[in-house]
């Protein structure tokens, strides 16, 4: 394609954009002050296109609301990239000289008519060609997205065919524009960077790129491995055919976070040794071998990095509870005792040495983001940082189109399960709710778990607000209390996965998942739902 | 009197990064403050970067290491609990290899401490199976 696991643009260029298409996210919720900024743009004046099958909060900020069927994300982007082909409303300056396979696309996207896309999507075709046109005649137009868009089978199709969107019509390399996935996890971004990552090497750098490769094992004096790790996913794979057989796990609830909870939980207990570092004693802290009680942001001093791949600096404020530690305190201790030595005067000697090896925060340093965080790409220590990517050139040269077919969801619902759970968040919970359901406050606002379903359905299921339901798929069942929402379509119900001790939202979920990114189809599981009798 | 400070950080919940001075009184954090410099919050905050504070002084904090000891996870030292793993993993590394390994590293962590999973791993381990919870 053209780049960057990062969002191209920068959220305080959202406000000036004259068109906001926003897919698969329910920003109010799960991003809420920069949900402001998308706001702010409606005020001045902004189109707000909205393509989710929910009734979200955006959807009152919108001129255009696109509830298409759960899973049609595809067929909605490819129809919406015909329409721009054959309409003619293409950006040709910028195609001509920024992108590659226009002909190859034209080609592959003749059978996503506008009747083809009503047919998959459910929406009118007239509603699809607005929409394309809209977006394409648009003097400028950001797409954001978040996990409605990638938590599929096809979740990079979706994301490759919102990049053609966005290189059709010139949507790149300019402000208030471009391709954005607002990040869900504080430091989601910054974990990627620092090379947490299966595939790359601190700083995006390919463990096969020899230049690279050498740098590190330089510095580290260690011969590293050049062949790409295993994803989360291959690995939980790997332990169930006994060849994985150490895990440590920093700071993650996976037990709860995963889809299909009962094999994670099987293949955690083939493992000779598992260590877990947290704050708390989590469900997936509970069964490990060697537990490390791990400070919190509030008593260490080191950076994050947002979803604007700014780098800004957290601080100490208290002490951590009895001998609680840092996260990388705790990993140089085991290192030192393994014969790898070791010794960092802070954590900004840390950095230091991150940005030595990553160019693309080789200029930022402790002292330049005391009073203001510093956006990557930014390479020498007079760089200003960067607001938007992709300004002259793709990393990769031309951007290049990319076919995307549709894929059809994985388990469809049938006569035994006929209804979509899909699942996501609540603005005052947490993703595991490690942290949120340990405040009194957040936990009066949304105190447990429901199911969201709709009045159509909770009518035919004879289901009142607060009564009890048994929601079961292929892997589980929980019982729940229903609550009747006009934000779920019917045949969709929702959860979120925040209360763990009650319902273990992913004991229901597939873990079927893209066969490229190795994420799982959390937006689309079979159920069925039924009323406890009495 | 009463003495508050107040330290300036980011909001540790979601990936926008809101600017925020955790107001600190007796070693305690007891409120929070909007960092009206933040160039990317301006003085906004949601309802869990305002209020979502109360774990911090959870009494279910860990605050020893813990090892399982005859099927229960006993209360143990630093030194006790990291020459184990160190043991148990140098044996792994004989046996497997790197292959033998995955790190899951946390995408709420810092930076820091994100790079230094992934430099045990590579280089310590010799494992590239490190991954983080962008895939969840």
């Amino acid at each position: 394609m053209f780049g960057r696991g990062a969002m191209s643009n920068s959220q305080t260029e959202l406000e000036n954009a004259p068109l906001i298409f926003a897919t698969g996210t329910n920003t109010t919720e799960t991003h809420p002050v920069l949900a402001l900024r998308v706001k702010k743009a409606v005020s001045k004046g902004a189109k707000l296109m909205v393509a989710d099958p929910r009734k979200i909060g955006l959807t009152e900020f919108a001129h255009r609301w696109l509830p298409l069927k759960i899973g049609s994300d595809t067929v909605l982007y490819n129809t919406m990239a015909h329409v721009i082909i054959e309409e003619d409303l293409y950006d040709h300056e910028f195609v001509s000289e920024r992108t590659e396979g226009l002909g190859e696309l034209r080609k592959f996207l003749k059978t996503y008519t506008p009747e083809y896309g009503e047919s998959h999507t459910g929406l009118p075709r007239e509603e699809i060609v607005a929409a394309a046109r809209e977006y394409a005649i648009a003097e400028r137009a950001a797409v954001i997205y978040t996990l409605g868009v990638t938590e599929h089978v096809h979740g990079v199709y979706n994301v490759q065919a919102l990049a053609n969107l966005t290189m059709l019509t010139g949507n790149l390399g300019i402000p208030s524009a471009g391709l954005n996935p607002l990040r869900g996890q504080n430091n989601v971004q910054g974990a990627g960077d620092m090379g947490a990552l299966p595939a790359f090497l601190p700083g995006y750098q390919r463990h096969g790129d020899d230049e690279a490769r050498a740098r590190f094992e330089k510095e580290w004096g260690v011969e590293l491995d050049p062949k790409p790790g295993l994803t989360k996913v291959a690995a939980v794979e790997e332990m169930l055919e006994d060849r994985i057989k150490g895990l440590w796990v920093m700071g993650e609830n996976t037990i709860v976070s995963e889809a299909n909870t009962n094999k994670t939980r099987e293949a955690l207990g083939e493992l000779d040794l598992m260590v877990v570092q947290d704050l708390f004693l989590t469900e997936t802290a509970q069964v490990a071998d060697v537990v490390l009680p791990a400070a919190a942001y509030a008593e260490v001093e080191g950076t994050y990095t947002n979803t604007d791949r700014r780098v800004q600096r957290l601080r100490k404020a208290v002490d951590a509870p009895g001998v609680a530690r840092s996260d990388w305190e705790g990993i140089l201790e085991v290192a030192n005792r393994m014969g790898y030595a070791m010794s960092y005067s802070g954590p900004s000697e840390v950095w230091d040495e991150a940005a030595r090896l990553a160019p693309i925060i080789s200029g930022i340093s402790y002292e330049r983001i005391e009073k203001e965080g510093l956006q990557w790409p930014c390479p020498t220590p007079d760089h200003p940082g960067t607001s938007f990517l992709h300004e002259h050139t793709f990393v990769s040269g031309r951007g290049r189109f990319m076919m995307t077919p549709h894929v059809p969801a994985a388990e469809p619902p049938d006569d035994d399960y006929p209804f979509v759970l899909t699942t996501g968040r609540r603005r005052p919970t947490y993703h595991t709710g490690t942290m949120t359901r340990r405040d009194e406050r957040l936990n009066e606002l949304v105190p447990e778990e429901v199911l969201e379903i709709n009045l159509e359905d909770a009518v035919d299921l004879r289901l009142e607000d607060g009564d009890e339901a048994d929601v079961s798929s292929r892997r589980g069942t929980l019982r729940l209390p229903v609550k009747i929402t006009d934000m779920s379509p019917a045949g969709i119900a929702f959860m979120s996965f925040s209360f763990p001790d009650k319902a273990m939202t992913n004991v229901l979920t597939t873990d079927e998942h893209d066969p490229q990114s190795h994420t799982a189809q959390f937006k689309a599981t079979a159920v069925q739902i039924r009323r406890v009798a009495g | 009197m009463t003495i508050v400070e107040k330290v300036r950080t980011i909001c540790p919940f979601c990936g926008t990064g809101c600017g925020m001075e955790l107001n600190v009184f007796q070693g305690k954090v007891v409120g929070v403050t909007p960092d009206w410099s933040s160039p990317v919050s301006e003085g906004a905050l949601c309802v869990k970067g305002q209020f979502g504070t109360g774990f911090i002084h959870s009494p279910d904090r860990l605050t020893t290491p813990l090892v399982r000891q005859n099927g229960e996870l006993q209360e143990a030292s630093w030194e006790e609990a990291t020459t184990l793993i160190a043991e148990a993993f140098g044996k792994i590394k004989e046996r497997y290899g790197g292959a033998g390994f995955a790190l899951w590293s946390s995408s709420r962590s810092t930076n820091e401490s994100n790079f230094m999973l992934e430099k045990f791993a590579h280089a310590v381990l010799g494992t590239n199976n490190v991954d983080n919870c962008s895939r969840t």
